[in-house]
């Protein structure tokens, strides 16, 4: 079933398999005087990929930089597993398990794939579960091991996306937000990394992934929402998103 | 004496000049690293620093002595209470002013650097104190070349603490932290560290290091004042700068190729040591215009 909203504080509608991991309601965010959030509400439930769609400026970024605390929530309320994370810090944020995988990478220039990889499991105590999950992130991603002491930052375009998304699973996140993985990224790439994407999800990390590419991000996710000028103005499964291409051009002039 | 043995005195000269130079170098890098200020009152915790050491001395020399022993305890107590006085000073200082333009953070750390100063004028009377010690003047000759003890353990305590700072900053979690910390903060931020306790740690490393030169510089010299830090403000920051300022190692190298630059060069014909400041600044000036980003430092790409 597809809704289009005018108001946004809407329950999730459709019925949709676990529980709600991350919540947001009604969440408002500024930039100086200038408004960037109207009110989003949106779901993530536990072991889905949700994206959030929209042209540039809709709000997708800020949407996910409000989730891990880099914007200040104004107005509204942000939820990790039924608790209130809106008011903490950003740091605070991630060490619940909310990890943000920016937009452009963010890659630590002058450390190398190994010391990036490292710093991602910052919060892990238990240096036994480091090592294990390094292995792990080398297994997903062998070029990584391969390049372990090369200047993460020299890295290719894609590989960059695999270190910044290794980084984020070095962290052993409960949701994983993922900015526009597929920018600036040949098209073979994308289709590695959307693959890996699904293999995440699979293994069981649940995903917010913000896309502009609609089609693409429609293809991977079980759920969708549209955001326009800071307001959710569509949502559904994702599978019949797909099937309706006039909506979906319509809100997001995708043409391809 | 022959142009040799003259030659390793200065290698000595220098190298004990250089060791002070690079330990406040090493306070004035670390936090442009972390938070691109130039702490100009990096100098005045050197001289709170060699106040807290002689501070230090007098408590505990009475069951210790005025030794080495008692020196190293009382250089450890600087260490801690410079430390500390550096974090509060970035909380109550700096803190606050981190959004604000980067000209005002730089004028706050003018006006922390008047205050330490005058902090110091006023409990002291602007008169040199004696920072008398027992270690003596023995030393080791070799022929006409002599070292003393003094000359020694504070070139080798100075290496140690570099090297530890090194080693913590190269190999240890927290280490490569305070490093990504100086590269993206709110990429920091997104992998659950707490950026404002790594800063304050930063600035109790950096302001301990001071307080350890501080202390070691009072030992060697026998008499500290008020003003003491200011000039070594400056040459610790030139040689952060010649090393490449943010980079860690750059400091240290940019200390130690300062202080035998210094000792060097005061003993060309016709450049006394009268001239040895002048020397020093027109070496900042040099690197600026010909390298700027130092030996060992990056430039710097401004991220929108």
């Amino acid at each position: 079933m597809i809704q289009t909203i005018d108001q946004t504080d809407a329950p999730a509608v459709g019925s949709r398999p676990g529980k709600v991991r991350l919540g947001i309601r009604d969440v408002e965010a500024f930039y100086g005087q200038i408004q960037a959030l109207r009110g989003v509400s949106l779901d993530v439930h536990e072991g889905e990929i949700v994206t959030l769609l929209g042209s540039n400026g809709a709000g997708k970024s800020t949407t996910l930089k409000t989730i891990s605390g880099l914007v200040r929530v104004q107005r509204g309320e942000v939820q990790l597993e039924g608790e209130s994370i809106a008011r903490l810090a950003a740091h605070e944020i991630a060490r619940r398990g909310v990890v943000h995988v920016p937009e452009g990478r963010r890659i630590l220039r002058g450390l190398t794939v190994k010391e990036n990889l490292e710093l991602g499991a910052f919060t892990v105590k238990d240096s036994g579960l480091r090592r294990q999950r390094l292995d792990e992130v080398y297994a997903l991603f062998p070029i990584l091991h391969e390049r372990r002491h090369q200047d993460g930052s020299l890295l290719s375009g894609g590989q960059q996306q695999m270190l910044a998304m290794g980084r984020a699973l070095m962290h052993g996140p409960s949701v994983m937000l993922l900015d526009e993985p597929s920018m600036g990224l040949a098209p073979k790439l994308v289709t590695d990394i959307m693959r890996i994407i699904k293999r995440l999800n699979e293994a069981g990390t649940t995903i917010l992934l913000v896309e502009q590419n609609a089609r693409l991000g429609l293809r991977l996710a079980h759920y969708a929402y549209v955001i326009e000028n800071g307001e959710i103005r569509m949502q559904g499964a994702a599978a019949e998103l797909r099937q309706d291409e006039s909506i979906v051009k319509a809100y997001l002039g995708v043409g391809e | 004496m022959t142009w040799y043995d003259s030659f390793l005195q200065q290698l000595v000269d220098g190298l004990v000049l250089g060791s002070f130079y690079a330990l406040v170098a090493l306070g004035y890098t670390m936090v442009f690293g972390v938070i691109k200020l130039l702490n100009f009152a990096h100098g005045d915790l050197y001289m709170t620093g060699a106040f807290a050491g002689f501070g230090g001395l007098s408590l505990v020399s009475g069951f210790l002595g005025a030794g080495w022993l008692g020196i190293f305890v009382a250089m450890l107590l600087a260490m801690l209470a410079v430390g500390c006085l550096g974090v509060v000073i970035e909380r109550v200082a700096y803190h606050p002013m981190l959004g604000a333009p980067r000209l005002s953070i730089l004028i706050t750390a003018l006006a922390v650097s008047l205050v330490l100063q005058n902090a110091a004028l006023a409990l002291t009377g602007g008169q040199y104190t004696a920072f008398s010690t027992d270690l003596g003047f023995g030393g080791i000759s070799l022929g006409n070349l002599f070292l003393s003890y003094n000359q020694i353990v504070l070139v080798a305590a100075a290496a140690v603490l570099m090297i530890a700072l090194e080693l913590f900053v190269s190999k240890t979690l927290y280490g490569r932290a305070m490093r990504a910390v100086s590269i993206d903060k709110d990429m920091c931020r997104m992998m659950g560290i707490n950026v404002s306790a790594v800063i304050a740690v930063t600035f109790f490393i950096g302001s301990g290091l001071a307080a350890a030169a501080g202390t070691m510089a009072g030992a060697y010299y026998g008499s500290i004042w008020y003003f003491m830090g200011f000039l070594i403000g400056l040459k610790a920051f030139t040689a952060a700068v010649i090393g490449g300022i943010g980079s860690i190692t750059g400091a240290m190298l940019g200390g130690l190729i300062l202080g035998l630059l210094e000792s060097f060069g005061t003993h060309i014909p016709f450049i006394g040591s009268e001239w040895k400041d002048v020397f020093t600044f027109s070496i900042l000036i040099l690197v600026l215009v010909f390298k700027p980003t130092g030996l060992l430092g990056k430039s710097e790409v401004e991220r929108m």
